[in-house]
């Protein structure tokens, strides 16, 4: 485990970069990993720690297997996607910031993903959905099964 | 025969829309024809995609829409009989994109390659001319020029781009930066998006012709982790540059020496504010620090740096290429050039606009933006984002520069233009507008960190009917000393939604705080459903739909008790026969 964290180390430049990539290992910072970094780079756990927080990209928790972003963006948020939101919540019977039990889906709201011409927006992974529309977010999720 | 291009539009709205399915269908079934399928950018009209463009016999073929299904079609029609699929095509004279009322009215040159080339090859982007002609200028005959051009930047604030150069160049320094600012971090505005993922050479030649100019080595784009592609056609592009060796060591024999490299930011808007961009290109937490001094004498690692927003980098090619004369008489006299607006919103026609500066809005909501959707009656454009204000429908004939905007009470900001009708409450949009302040505050001083929630707060109960009169007072004050006392630009701005959606619509916040009343019917807890027993067929589904079973039998009619209902508005949503009713 710790081999990866070395090579990590090596390959970049700045500690948000490596913050970046050790989020990729587990979809989330895994705190055992973070001790090891500390121990590694000779910084203290809170100056770690304080990066990472101070950034929306970064996530202490796990996340689902399909990750669910629902754009809050000013476009998305005045065409209804808390509405969205809301249906998803319903639907998977989770929060925002939240992952099922079974780890197949996380919940998170973001802001702006860019694609404000075709509010509102979700995102599935690497999956955009562009108009979506209240009704339409079961027979989207049934999808990813 | 000259062999036919076809492009598809794989920027990120195309890729949401399908348009890879149809990339990968065409070439896969256009192998034996003499035909070359190209990726582009997005042109900038979100709601036609996946657009597919067909460039033969000096004609351009536009088809909008298209699915996989079509692409049979596509190729025995129209690529060898020259048919044109009516079903796929745009209306407008000779099929052609660039005779849409959208695009028609525009002025592009920032966007003039997206859409068109390909953005992954070099070749198709045309040589880096402008930065060949600026490595024979004198390094003051190019920010001259700069200068000349009145180009302003194009990321919030509008500060005299030739200015910040020529401090940059005057700065005292061995080790000088230029870094580009790709943190689009302003929700509803994407022409930075656009720009990185349809031309995004554009960007790295300005960089390189900026680094030479105010004597740079180094250069970063600082680009927004949100934008995977526009990251991946950066990483792509910056690799190209470097092996027609316009980047890394003696760029073109001149000489000068120039490296770019890519920092992903990791969602903080407060990172678009320029010092804590700097402190986060250097992987600390983003927060802003003092000013002076200024990132023109301490930026990045305590050296001279220079910073810009994509787009205004975006304009330098062209600048230097056709000259400050030709830009300037473009705008305003205070201003050069055009400014890309994204459009969003209640309209008709949402997408990338670009026009001269000093539009009228009026222009770009009616004529361009055709109108608001639905029908409905245009209440009010945003602009700058969180950080900008309102401008309502009586100041519709506003001319869009920065000054302008700045005396009416909002800003140009990157450009977002929100457009809002009937059905938006103003006091909803402005505590949607304090929720995010308040979430991206970085905590560093007092008064952003908790005068934003207090002000939230306050939002919140006028919302849920719970405001008074003295509330108005207080929201004013405190909206005024944050604007006064907080320690970067996101504090002092994060009150404008508030000031600016007073003063232009106060009577609605009255409504809220007075009658218990949102005009807009959006404000859920002022909101009171009924049953409108004329249309009411009494087929129950909104009984059955209800949560709290708050909707019962009368005689044959159905009633909402209101001491049970929770406004969740299931009934409103399910009944066919709009019997239910807002109030």
């Amino acid at each position: 485990m710790n081999k990866e964290i070395d090579e990590i180390i090596k390959n970049s430049e700045s500690l948000i970069e490596m913050l970046q990539k050790i989020q990729k290992i587990d979809g989330y910072l895994y705190f055992e990993r973070l001790f090891y970094l500390s121990e590694k780079l000779d910084m203290s756990l809170e100056d770690i720690y304080s990066t990472a927080t101070f950034y929306n990209g970064f996530s202490f928790n796990m996340k689902g297997k399909y990750q669910i972003n629902i754009c809050l963006g000013t476009v998305c948020y005045v065409k209804g996607s808390k509405e969205l939101s809301e249906e998803i919540s319903k639907i998977l019977n989770i929060k925002d910031g939240e992952c099922t039990k079974d780890g197949k889906f996380s919940l998170d709201t973001t802001r702006c993903l860019g694609c404000c011409s075709m509010a509102p927006v979700m995102k599935i992974n690497d999956d955009i959905y562009g108009f979506v529309k209240k009704e339409q977010v079961k027979e989207i999720l049934a999808k990813y099964n | 025969m000259e062999r036919i291009r076809i492009t598809v539009g794989l920027g990120s709205c195309g890729i949401a829309s399908g348009a890879k399915i149809v990339y990968e269908a065409l070439k896969e079934k256009t192998q034996k024809l003499n035909v070359q399928i190209v990726k582009v950018g997005c042109i900038g009209i979100c709601r036609y995609e996946p657009i597919v463009e067909i460039y033969k016999d000096g004609n351009r073929i536009t088809y909008i829409n298209v699915s996989e299904k079509d692409v049979e079609d596509i190729i025995e029609k129209t690529i060898k009989n020259n048919e044109i699929i009516e079903s796929l095509s745009l209306k407008e004279e000779n099929n052609n994109i660039l005779n849409d009322p959208f695009l028609k009215r525009q002025t592009r040159i920032v966007l003039e390659n997206c859409g068109k080339i390909n953005p992954e090859n070099i070749d198709e982007y045309g040589g880096y001319k402008a930065l060949r002609k600026a490595l024979k200028m004198d390094k003051d005959e190019i920010i001259h020029e700069v200068k000349e051009s009145k180009l302003r930047g194009r990321g919030g604030a509008g500060f005299k781009t030739g200015d910040k150069w020529s401090l940059v160049k005057a700065s005292a320094g061995d080790k000088k930066y230029v870094c580009c600012n790709a943190d689009e971090g302003d929700p509803g505005a994407f022409m930075d998006r656009a720009i990185l993922e349809g031309d995004p050479h554009s960007v790295i030649e300005a960089m390189i012709i900026a680094g030479y100019a105010v004597g740079a080595s180094e250069g970063f784009i600082y680009v927004r982790e949100e934008y995977p592609l526009a990251v991946e056609r950066l990483k792509v592009a910056i690799k190209q540059a470097q092996s027609k060796k316009y980047l890394g060591k003696n760029i073109l024999n001149s000489g000068f020496n120039f490296n770019l490299e890519l920092r992903l930011g990791a969602g903080a808007f407060v990172c678009g504010e320029e010092t804590a961009l700097m402190a986060s290109i250097e992987g600390k937490r983003g927060e802003p620090r003092l000013r002076p001094p200024y990132p023109a004498e301490k930026g990045v690692y305590n050296s001279p740096t220079l910073l810009n927003n994509v787009e205004t980098f975006a304009n330098i090619p062209i600048i230097i290429l056709n000259g400050s004369a030709w830009f300037n008489s473009l705008g305003t006299d205070k201003s050069g050039g055009t400014k890309v607006f994204a459009l969003g919103g209640k309209i008709k026609n949402t997408g990338l606009v670009e026009v001269p500066i000093g539009t009228e809005l009026k222009e770009i909501i009616y004529d361009i933006g055709g109108g608001i959707a639905n029908d409905k009656k245009f209440k009010a454009a945003q602009t700058g984002g969180p950080s900008g204000g309102c401008i309502p429908a009586s100041l519709i004939n506003v001319k869009m520069d920065y000054d302008n905007l700045k005396e009416i009470g909002t800003m140009m900001g990157s450009g977002g233009l929100i457009v809002t009708d009937e059905d938006t409450c103003m006091v909803d949009i402005a505590k949607f507008f304090l929720d995010f302040a308040v979430s991206e505050s970085c905590g560093k001083c007092t008064p952003c960190r908790i005068g934003t929630k207090r002000v939230y707060e306050i939002l919140d109960k006028i919302t849920k009917g719970k405001g008074t009169i003295e509330d108005l007072e207080n929201l004013d004050n405190l909206s005024k000393h944050i604007q006064a006392t907080s320690f970067c630009g996101l504090g002092q701005t994060a009150t404008n939604p508030v000031l600016s959606t007073m003063r232009y619509f106060k009577e609605e916040y009255i409504s809220h705080i007075v009658e218990k009343k949102c005009p807009a019917k959006v404000c859920k807890d002022l909101l009171k459903y009924k049953i409108n027993k004329e249309l009411c067929k009494a087929c129950g589904l909104c009984a059955k739909n209800c949560p709290v079973n708050a909707i019962i039998k009368t005689d044959d009619k159905y009633e909402i008790d209101e001491s049970k209902c929770i406004k969740c508005g299931a009934c409103f949503n399910n009944c066919h026969f709009k019997a239910i009713e807002k109030e």
